[in-house]
């Protein structure tokens, strides 16, 4: 059993959480994991620390390993903090085809950092990542859960500087 | 040769909501396949119409549904693979997005053909704002009695769940989303058992492809024999073909198979040609794992035939001189591309989304992204080209599931179509430093 977190999720957070269990046959909650972990990713500062990981494993009574071996599996699960606004760029073949790398070197100067790596006021964190099904509207990024496409260099220029100005959070579901 | 099925009302305001759709005719091919037709009836037409998987294998989607076993007293479940991840690939994205009731309106017509109850759409999570577009469109189904509790009034139940993924490119594969939809890391399974016999929680299950749903609106509409009549040879009905690169005019079109890829490529009705007046060098059709082709060979077979936009004739010649119409990912690159490089950002993929399961692929793919790094950076012999072919050779056909042979296929063909280019890059780099984006490697993270 999951030693008891100090956190815990809002309380019409861990309703919602009930109400996604209810989505699968009984005794089959364990495949509420994935949707739980975006929750709790989203509830407390868009990471999953251990003890995030080991509020999910309690309130999904399943055992902490059971969480941290999924969590560490899938690319969306930030297992260490992120800025408050995580920029994510496309780089793969179509991506990379119309642009991409000028998009990910622009970013690299504007924001001063490598791709990896957080601004130090912790306001954006920079990815470069795989294929996200935006070929077509390529060169894209995804800032949280939102999608910009067709981008060129003035665009990213006032998305960021936007960005900044309202400090923005990302959204990640 | 236009003829539109699925996307016929892509373009109507509002067809998003149920109001729009019904007044479009959405739901009446679902009312009659339920109040008409029986489930045995109803696999006959899929049967007839010669349907294929729409989501890269192409297998004859009848012939996988009459597979399903039933065993007294045990769920069946149908899932619809809205993974989408194939690099090159965003149809299944444009028409949840557009059409969303399409799908569902399929899926109900699906789930009764097999006798499922529950059934679910696995989306891949970076599509977040699609899952809830599907959200909507399903509380709306719901409302209007077309899901849930005797839907239509005519005893049938049927409830849909969306569940979302959270970027991992294996569970596109079956049994990987299906252990995934069980709350697991994504590692395929050892088939056989198949899906069809132990699926989700150990029960019969069919996975499908999101147009391969959706396409079961328009057969049951038309009839098997008639959609059968539609397309080319035993590539039957139109497809959705997402197209990308060097193009004027990239998006997603739906096609009547057999178009010849010329025509796909230069009308204006589709790609409009290539971007800026240039040449084209290079295509992959069909999704980042098939292989690539040199202009002569996509637009003619080597046998001078025209290129067609079918199963059949993208493959014609194997992998020699051919190549497979796969998810219809369809990535055109111009004259100035360095093939070496579009198959370092393909390696680069493989290598990060292995799952680690089996060896040739978790160690291959990383070498294979390093010897090209080593190509591209300057630092390659010819003896690393040698190496790249042994390597892909070592993975294909030697993993539990595809993925092997998913990064093993672009390299074998790049090297197989491009070796003077690979053999450039070695032995006189300097001479090809004007190629667009030579040199310019990002920090693999």
């Amino acid at each position: 059993m999951a030693q008891t977190t100090d956190i815990s999720f809002k309380p019409e957070t861990f309703e919602l959480i009930q109400k996604i269990t209810k989505r699968y046959p009984e005794g089959k909650h364990k495949s509420a994991l994935i949707p739980v972990l975006h929750i709790a990713q989203a509830e407390f500062g868009g990471w999953l620390s251990p003890q995030t990981m080991d509020l999910v494993a309690e309130v999904l009574r399943l055992k902490p390993i059971e969480v941290y071996e999924v969590a560490s599996f899938y690319s969306m699960f930030n297992l260490q903090p992120v800025g408050k606004c995580l920029i994510e760029v496309c780089r793969t073949s179509s991506c990379w085809l119309c642009g991409a790398e000028d998009i990910i070197d622009h970013l690299e100067h504007k924001l001063n950092i490598k791709v990896g790596e957080t601004t130090s006021d912790g306001m954006f964190t920079l990815k470069a990542v795989e294929c996200l099904g935006s070929c077509g509207t390529a060169p894209m990024m995804q800032v949280g859960a939102d999608y910009h496409e067709n981008l060129s260099i003035e665009k990213v220029d006032n998305l960021v500087d936007g960005f900044k100005q309202e400090n923005k959070q990302s959204r990640y579901c | 040769m236009s003829r539109k099925l699925l996307l016929k009302n892509d373009h109507v305001p509002g067809i998003a909501t149920l109001k729009t759709y019904k007044e479009n005719g959405g739901y009446t091919t679902m009312e009659k396949a339920l109040k008409t037709m029986s489930p045995d009836a109803l696999l006959e037409e899929v049967k007839t119409s010669g349907l294929r998987g729409r989501g890269g294998a192409g297998f004859p989607t009848g012939m996988k549904w009459s597979f399903l076993a039933k065993p007294e007293g045990v769920p069946r479940y149908l899932v619809v693979n809205a993974d989408e991840s194939e690099p090159g690939t965003f149809k299944d994205r444009y028409l949840m997005e557009r059409i969303p009731h399409l799908l569902i309106e399929g899926m109900v017509i699906s789930s009764f053909t097999l006798g499922a109850n529950s059934a679910y759409i696995y989306i891949r999570g970076e599509y977040f704002y699609v899952s809830r577009i599907l959200e909507q469109a399903i509380d709306e189904a719901y409302a209007a009695g077309l899901l849930g509790k005797n839907i239509l009034g005519t005893g049938y139940d049927l409830d849909i769940y969306v569940q979302v993924g959270a970027g991992a490119y294996i569970c596109g594969e079956e049994t990987a989303l299906l252990e995934s939809l069980e709350g697991k890391r994504g590692n395929p399974r050892i088939k056989p058992p198949f899906p069809a016999i132990a699926g989700l929680y150990g029960c019969p299950t069919v996975v499908n492809n999101v147009e391969t749903i959706a396409a079961l609106v328009p057969i049951i509409e038309l009839g098997g024999a008639e959609y059968a009549k539609i397309g080319i040879g035993r590539s039957t009905g139109t497809k959705l073909i997402s197209a990308s690169g060097h193009i004027n005019k990239p998006g997603v079109y739906e096609i009547e198979l057999g178009l010849p890829v010329e025509e796909f490529i230069y009308s204006e009705e589709y790609c409009g040609g290539i971007k800026g007046g240039r040449k084209m060098k290079a295509v992959v059709a069909g999704g980042s794992s098939v292989p690539i082709l040199p202009t002569e060979l996509i637009l003619k077979t080597a046998a001078g035939e025209p290129r067609l936009m079918s199963y059949e004739s993208l493959g014609e010649g194997g992998f020699v001189s051919g190549t497979m119409l796969g998810s219809g990912g369809f990535i055109v690159m111009d004259e100035d591309t360095s093939i070496v490089k579009n198959l370092y950002t393909f390696s680069r993929f493989y290598h990060h989304e292995s799952c680690g399961q089996c060896s040739p692929c978790r160690e291959g793919t990383g070498w294979m992204e390093k010897i090209l790094h080593k190509i591209l950076e300057g630092k390659g012999t010819l003896k690393d080209i040698d190496l790249l072919w042994d390597i892909q050779s070592k993975i294909e056909g030697k993993t539990i599931c595809p993925l092997g042979e998913a990064a093993a296929w672009p390299v074998a063909a790049a090297i197989r179509h491009f070796r003077p280019e690979f053999e450039a890059y070695v032995t006189n780099p300097e001479s090809i430093k004007d190629v667009k984006h030579y040199y310019r490697l990002n920090p693999t993270v």
